[in-house]
């Protein structure tokens, strides 16, 4: 299929290029510098509309594609970008989720403010290319570069440890990469010079006696460093929590949002396809580590006190579900991987966007120091009960369709896989519906909650967007799901084609 | 006699005293003139050298009884010298207006030693190549101990010279026993000579080893490194400028000639005799050592210190570590696959030494009369001070560390291809392992910039040229990082001229 215009490098730099004018404006305009990002941010999400809209979801074949434009002659690399129902999602979630960025740091940013706009425009445009990249090193270009500007968002408007979350983030985050562009470096090789992910799926990578010989394991185990960190899987999910709590909100929201889908992304882009036969033997590993995050983060959450840091396990947790769901090696389970990608990225955002109007107005994330506050913001506690329901499971809302899909999914291959992975609806209730209770109902805590004013037109409006999202797609996820089937199913038939 | 190969080399001969005797005439506070004179006589050299490639069609031509070769790994390398040499003049002029050393001796001695770069970089004979070394090292101990009156600029200069004249012994005394092996001092013979007479693989390893240790040394590579954080910490910063850029391309162009010239006999083609190969698989080996100790070494070390010449000097060391990783994963198995592995060093030590001249270019903009800004704290909060300086330095720092989109990710990558494709994954592993150490300390120089509230509130002041030149410095970073393709073209060609 042919398209009229770049839409897909249009959605990559235009982003990119508001950033630097924004950047260029300097902190004594800082309303020009939000109109300006605004707008960048808002067509940034427009161009990427006509993806949706022209997207045949009867192919597999990577759709928008634009001609291939040598890049790096020298090694073969190649400016190269497409989507598929794998991907086509993510492009479209990332560049929603930025617009309400832009829109919830109106008032809550003072510091800074070009810079801090700035840097989200420009990762816009970064993970958009990662999503978008067909080209191994354009991929590993984009998904580097997203730290430079996360590091930055984290470390300059974080909270009183943001040093230690943003180094933490930073390092932890590079040591997988590296990993993983040792893993391209092979495939490139192997592969007879080419850096495309296309080619590489073809590419037949041999197995050896034992795992340490074993080329196929050691990369997936060198791609695995690189997209569990990302997911992040337990146990290397530490820097999460850290780097959540830490972040001004719209650091939460977009790497609760966006930033994590890459690790997920990672599995069923590369890991999947390229090496199915250590996905196969690794599966068995792989499901373990996302039932701990499943079963064992979601009861960590229960014991938070600090609201931002609940939110953090929880998508852990959730985000297990993911990982669960792709080595499930069924449709309906990846698909349900992918369902709980998109769904997770509107409930975390709308959650960490609750908890950032109310530290707006009283600048603490503690749970305790909550209490009743249905009784002076019920706009707002109205939204954010939708979002506590999408975020435990809730049919009708985002949050169960994803769930139920892997679920059952894994009932197919196990009862007990599935029973432990249920749980989650147990504990995700649990945890969150508590935090709930305690903020939001009861009599009033304290003064300060007292004297607290209901959700602004602004506030109601990103909230609203996403409460829209969330129940549109728990009332009718068939337009989301169509949109994945053929590229599911040719992702699975390959993969069990392939050796 | 053909004179066109030479052509810079004799422009800088002559002008170089010219700029010395031009100086007398000029009164102090005149002495910008002498300062425009010496840039003029680099933008000379440029131009004299694109003569000569222009005239010997940018083929290899050899000269002065064969002990002088002109071709494209040397025009590359000149070049990207005067580059290093020109930016350190326009960096460091008011600093040494401010410290009393803005002098006709220093632009003539930096000029010299440009001169014994090109003849290093140009040598065909190990005679030319060991006059070239030692008329670059004795001008930058010269300069190094310019400043009199320092205590550590003595101490750094004298500790440089002591340690220099061991490693040119040791150099010298390699070359000897290639001599008594081979019975040829032209580099190109070397490899004839191991080719037809099969002379003694003992005393040619002897001497490699020897040669080995004295390059080592100029590169900076442990365990030869001990003099680097003493003398980049106590020469004045315009004169580290220099031994951290311009006389990297120099030591690495030596290493090539005597190592891949020397021994491998690269212009050869395929025909590379068995006993040059073994030697190969030698000498990369005593590399694979250099080239992870100076990793470890150079990155954990640099975490530990608090002054950021220091910091910087032990980042050169793990650096010329990558680069060794390049020049060791040439000769593979039965298979030459040369050009692809010394075009990736090439390639690094370019940009090595670009990075490195915009670091030390910052300290240079941060100092002024009476301050040295050279410890780390002397960064914090940048961001609010000049955000445009700090986004400079941000760039060069993520250069530094690899990160794209900047074009220090690119000289990684280009240098753990071959590793990879010579099957050393364990080494590739260990590389990126230790540059992920190394990424810790250029980020926290990130985070005193943009994290930390400034401690030295006066207003940066500096020149146009030096802002602009500055900021074309680090801008290249991203620019060569989005656009790497001509300089790895370069890169290869140059190989391939070899």
């Amino acid at each position: 299929m042919t398209s009229s215009a770049p839409w897909l490098s249009l959605a990559i730099w235009i982003p990119i290029v508001a950033g630097c004018i924004v950047l260029a404006t300097g902190d004594r305009h800082s309303r020009e510098s939000r109109w300006i990002a605004l707008a960048g941010a808002a067509i940034g999400f427009l161009v990427t509309l006509p993806l949706v809209a022209g997207f045949d979801p009867n192919t597999s074949a990577m759709q928008f594609v634009e001609p291939a434009r040598t890049w790096i002659a020298r090694f073969n690399v190649k400016y190269h970008v497409g989507v598929d129902g794998i991907s086509v999602l993510f492009v479209l979630l990332n560049s929603f989720i930025t617009v309400l960025v832009v829109a919830a740091a109106w008032e809550s940013v003072q510091n800074k403010v070009a810079q801090y706009l700035a840097a989200f425009l420009i990762m816009s445009g970064l993970l958009n290319g990662t999503f978008a990249a067909l080209d191994g090193v354009l991929f590993y270009v984009f998904f580097e570069a997203t730290l430079i500007p996360m590091y930055l968002v984290i470390g300059v408007w974080g909270g009183p440890n943001r040093v230690y979350a943003a180094v933490k983030f930073f390092l932890y985050t590079l040591l997988g990469s590296l990993l993983m562009l040792l893993a391209f470096l092979y495939l490139y090789m192997k592969s007879g010079g080419s850096f495309s992910i296309q080619d590489w799926h073809n590419v037949p990578i041999g197995r050896g006696e034992h795992f340490w010989n074993d080329p196929q394991i050691l990369l997936f185990l060198a791609l695995f460093a690189a997209f569990s960190v990302k997911v992040p899987m337990w146990p290397v999910h530490t820097w999460l929590p850290d780097a959540h709590v830490e972040a001004p909100t719209g650091g939460s929201v977009v790497l609760a949002a966006i930033l994590l889908k890459l690790g997920g992304y990672g599995f069923i882009r590369f890991s999947l396809p390229i090496l199915p036969g250590a996905s196969h033997d690794l599966a068995g590993f792989m499901i373990a580590l996302s039932l701990v995050a499943i079963v064992y983060i979601g009861l960590v959450a229960l014991v938070q006190t600090d609201m931002k840091k609940l939110i953090a396990y929880s998508s852990i947790s959730h985000m297990g579900f993911v990982t669960l769901g792709t080595f499930l090696f069924n449709p309906l389970a990846l698909e349900g991987a992918l369902v709980q990608m998109i769904s997770h990225g509107f409930v975390s955002a709308a959650l960490f966007l609750c908890v950032g109007v109310l530290y707006d107005r009283m600048h603490s994330r503690n749970i305790a120091d909550y209490g009743g506050v249905v009784n002076v913001m019920p706009r707002f506690a109205a939204l954010m009960m939708l979002f506590a329901m999408a975020n435990c499971g809730l049919p009708a809302t985002s949050g169960f369709v994803g769930e139920f899909m892997v679920i059952m999914g894994s009932m197919k291959i196990n009862f007990w896989l599935a029973f432990l992975a249920a749980t989650t609806l147990v504990f995700g209730a649990a945890y969150t519906l508590w935090m709930y209770k305690r903020v939001v109902f009861g009599a009033i805590g304290n003064d300060h909650v007292g004297a607290l004013r209901d959700a602004g037109m602004r506030e109601l409006v990103v909230l609203g967007a996403l409460a829209a999202a969330v129940l549109w797609m728990g009332v009718h996820p068939a337009p989301f799901t169509d949109i994945m089937h053929a590229s599911v199913d040719n992702l699975l038939k390959h993969v069990a084609a392939k050796p | 006699m053909n004179l066109i190969p030479a052509y810079p080399e004799l422009w800088l001969l002559v002008m170089a005293p010219v700029v010395l005797i031009a100086d007398l005439f000029v009164r102090d506070q005149r002495r910008d003139a002498t300062y425009a004179l010496a840039l003029v006589v680099l933008a000379g050299c440029a131009f004299w050298t694109l003569v000569t490639g222009h005239l010997t069609g940018m083929q290899r031509t050899e000269t002065f009884n064969r002990m002088f070769v002109a071709d494209t790994i040397g025009h590359v390398l000149k070049m990207f010298c005067y580059v290093a040499v020109g930016a350190s003049l326009v960096y460091s002029r008011a600093y040494l207006v401010e410290r009393g050393l803005y002098r006709g001796e220093y632009f003539a001695l930096a000029l010299f030693s440009t001169l014994g770069m090109m003849v290093m970089i140009s040598a065909n004979h190990f005679v030319a190549l060991y006059l070239g070394l030692e008329l670059m090292s004795l001008s930058l101990y010269a300069l190094v101990a310019l400043n009199r009156d320092s205590a550590a600029s003595t101490e750094a200069a004298m500790k440089y010279f002591v340690l220099g004249a061991l490693a040119s012994g040791l150099l010298l005394y390699g070359m000897s026993m290639i001599y008594g092996a081979t019975g040829t001092l032209y580099i190109g013979d070397v490899a004839r000579a191991i080719g037809a007479n099969q002379p003694d693989r003992i005393i040619l390893l002897f001497g490699l080893v020897f040669a080995v240790s004295g390059m080592a040394f100029k590169l900076g590579v442990v365990p030869f490194h001990m003099w680097i954080p003493d003398v980049y910490q106590g020469a004045p910063v315009s004169v580290t400028l220099i031994i951290g850029s311009a006389s990297k391309l120099a030591a690495f162009a030596m290493v090539v000639r005597m190592l891949v010239n020397g021994t491998l006999g690269f212009d050869a083609g395929d025909h590379i005799s068995d006993l040059s190969r073994t030697l190969a698989f030698n000498w990369q080996y005593m590399l694979v050592i250099l080239a992870v100790l100076s990793m470890a070494i150079g990155n954990l070390a640099a975490i530990a210190q608090s002054n950021i010449k220091r910091m910087l000097a032990y980042s050169t060391i793990s650096h010329m570590g990558f680069v060794l990783l390049g020049l060791l994963s040439g000769v593979v198995g039965n298979v030459l696959s040369a050009a692809n592995a010394y075009s990736a060093a090439l390639f690094y030590v370019i940009v090595y030494a670009l990075m490195s001249l915009g670091a030390f270019g910052m300290i240079l903009l941060l100092s002024r009369a009476g301050f040295e800004a050279e410890r780390l704290d002397d960064f914090k909060g940048l961001n609010s001070r000049s955000p445009w300086f700090a986004f400079v330095m941000m760039l060069l720092m993520f250069s530094l560390a690899g990160i794209p989109p900047t074009v220090g990710f690119y000289a990684k990558v280009v240098v753990l291809q071959p590793v990879l494709e010579a099957g050393q994954v364990w080494l590739a592993v260990v590389a990126v392992l230790f540059s992920l150490i190394g990424a810790f300390y250029y980020i926290r120089i990130v985070k005193l910039m943009y994290f930390d509230e400034p401690q030295d509130t006066h207003r940066i002041e500096t020149r146009a040229d030096m802002r602009v030149l500055l900021s074309l410095n680090g801008v290249a970073m991203l620019a060569l990082g989005i656009l790497p393709q001509s300089l790895m073209q370069l890169c290869l060609l140059s190989i391939q001229g070899l």
